[in-house]
């Protein structure tokens, strides 16, 4: 049996930065924060025009506790200065220019100065080594290289920290299998998906990985579940890490996970974040889902001030047991374009899947159907299918698992919904996908 | 081989005790008893039947959810008190019982009563202690 990485291997490998007390980080965020917002208002056209707009200045933001005066941008600033119009520094200082495809109209382009690339190379470098990686490992790195920054990203942060990266970027499964029992590859960087593609081929190829040197991998880009992890961790015979960022704040490497496993570490000396309700736009206490907005504290090519990532996600209160002081978040449940309002309050599907998934014997087969009759309060169902596992011959039975279902809801959600048992394959599927969410208030039914 | 009841999960939905009752004609399965325990949106149908394997198979490709449970047959004199008697040794026991329901053997002189407790084993003892004729599966299912 090889040995996999433990919390020590993340403990043994933290940076200074890393482990600040918390009242030092603060001060280094507040003067951080101070530069960063004077150049992009002096340099950024939507900045001066949004907070000239707001009547706030660069010398009303002293720290990080003013920043709720200052107005978010959002991706539609990027499409409007497409492309180069969110850019700080000269195109004679910037030194890579990276791009996100949007699903509608134009990409998200960022630029980097070479002093960002470094940042990105730290960030990217902590990554890996709260995972246990240092300059003794092979670090296959099987993110796309190119436009997509998870793949430079990834690589940057491996020879910044001294270990030998592979570049064998995505696709030939086949041959990344070969490289990666050839060479004797330790880590692995690649999206969640694919690393369960690599799994599989690799045992219809005869690959034992219990016998090849890989341990740990770094998997991000795509959301993927604790399930996932645990398939990935089984089929590799390694530890998989979630990994965090997104190319408008810098790439891969705004938070990751240490070996402890319990929230993602965000790199708060470089990108501040804040927890929003995103109806409301105020604050959310630690603990409570929200979304994300970062501001980045150190970039010079393309700051970010009070960006809204439309990511959901929590702080975690507490400080880790692997002794980084950074602020962890929970893996990102969910982005905001899928957020219902019921009632009021802020919904995600997410949030009904967790809570079926924790109440045993029920499958993720669910429909919310929303309702609402004029002058009447949002009405709203669960759909629940009941599958053989859950089945009873006695009622009582039935009805202790939709009271369970109801109080769990009401835990989550703080909010009262109707759950309704109906019978297996009932919900109506469409390409082998149930349709989640019936909204019939839009449709006036 | 012991006695096997069938649940069958059915919403409130027209026809859709017609489309369970059909699925088994198909496979050639007989309703020996059948008992419905419902709420508002949806009812369990409890089926005693002649093959339960079969059974199973037919509800499964119908798209039914379905459990199968053991439960107790026991014969019972078809004269007032009849039943009475047997409730009172359980009782005396102090064995819950969850359901029961009663149907007509071949004879027609006794009723047969199937009975679901919370502890199926020590109420197959309590009565077998007071000479109460339990059926088999056999005897249930081939009635």
């Amino acid at each position: 049996m090889k040995t996999l990485p433990d919390l020590e291997s993340s403990r043994a490998l933290i940076s200074p930065a890393e482990a600040m007390p918390p009242d030092r980080l603060r001060t280094l965020q507040n003067e951080r924060l101070r530069a960063v917002v004077r150049r992009a208002y002096e340099t950024v056209k939507v900045y001066r025009r949004k907070w000239d707009g707001a009547g706030v200045s660069p010398e009303d933001i002293r720290s990080v506790e003013d920043l709720p005066k200052l107005p978010f941008i959002t991706k539609d600033d990027f499409r409007d200065a497409y492309p180069f119009g969110m850019f700080s520094a000269p195109l004679s200082e910037i030194v890579e220019i990276h791009a996100s495809s949007g699903t509608t109209g134009k990409p998200t382009v960022v630029g980097y100065t070479r002093a960002d690339i470094e940042i990105w190379g730290e960030v990217m470098g902590r990554t890996l080594a709260a995972g246990g990686v240092t300059s003794d490992d092979i670090v296959q790195n099987s993110y796309g290289y190119g436009l997509f920054t998870g793949g430079l990203g990834a690589h940057y942060g491996a020879a910044r920290i001294g270990a030998a990266v592979v570049p064998t970027s995505a696709g030939n499964t086949k041959r990344q299998l070969q490289v990666m029992e050839d060479f004797g590859t330790t880590a692995l960087c690649c999206t969640p998906s694919y690393a369960i593609v690599l799994g599989e081929t690799g045992r219809e190829m005869g690959i034992d990985f219990q016998a090849l040197p890989l341990r740990v991998g770094f998997h991000g880009a795509e959301p993927w579940s604790e399930s996932m992890r645990q398939e990935i961790e089984r089929s590799l015979c390694i530890r998989a890490l979630d990994i965090y960022g997104l190319s408008e704040v810098i790439g891969p490497g705004v938070a990751y996970e240490c070996l402890a496993q319990s929230g993602l570490h965000i790199a708060e000396d470089h990108f501040f974040p804040e927890v929003i309700n995103p109806t409301t736009l105020e604050y959310v206490p630690d603990g409570v889902h929200g979304e994300l907005v970062f501001t980045t504290l150190t970039k010079t090519g393309l700051p970010l001030i009070r960006y809204r990532t439309r990511d959901i996600t929590k702080i975690i209160p507490g400080q880790c047991e692997c002794g980084r002081t950074l602020r962890r978040m929970a893996k990102v449940s969910g982005r905001t374009d899928d957020m219902l309002i019921i009632r009021g309050v802020n919904v995600f599907p997410s949030q009904i899947e967790q809570v079926l998934g924790a109440v045993e014997g029920t499958e993720p087969h669910y429909q919310l159907v929303i309702d609402r009759q004029p002058g009447r309060l949002d009405e709203v169902e669960l759909w629940v299918e009941v599958s053989e596992d859950v089945i009873s011959d006695e009622v009582r039975r039935l009805e202790e698992l939709e009271r369970k279902i109801v109080r769990e809801l009401e835990s989550v959600l703080a909010l009262s919904i109707k759950v309704r048992l109906v019978e297996p394959k009932s919900i109506a599927r469409s390409e082998g996908k149930a349709k989640r969410i019936v909204d019939r208030r839009e449709l006036g039914i | 081989m012991k006695v096997s009841q069938i649940t069958v999960f059915l919403e409130n939905k027209k026809g859709r005790l017609a489309d369970v009752t059909e699925a088994l004609a198909r496979r050639g399965v007989n309703i020996r008893a059948a008992s419905i325990a419902d709420t508002i949106d949806y009812g369990l149908l409890r089926l005693i039947v002649s093959d339960p394997v079969q059974a199973r198979q037919a509800l499964a490709e119908a798209g039914f959810s379905a459990s199968e449970t053991e439960v107790l047959a026991v014969e019972v004199e078809d004269r007032p008190g009849g039943l009475a008697s047997i409730i009172r040794c359980l009782a005396d026991a102090g064995i819950n019982i969850e359901y029961l329901y009663a149907f007509v053997g071949k004879s027609g002189e006794k009723a047969i009563v199937v009975l679901r407790s919370e502890d199926t084993d020590r109420a197959r003892e309590v009565l077998q202690k007071n000479n109460v004729t339990l059926l088999t599966g056999e005897e249930v299912h081939r009635l």
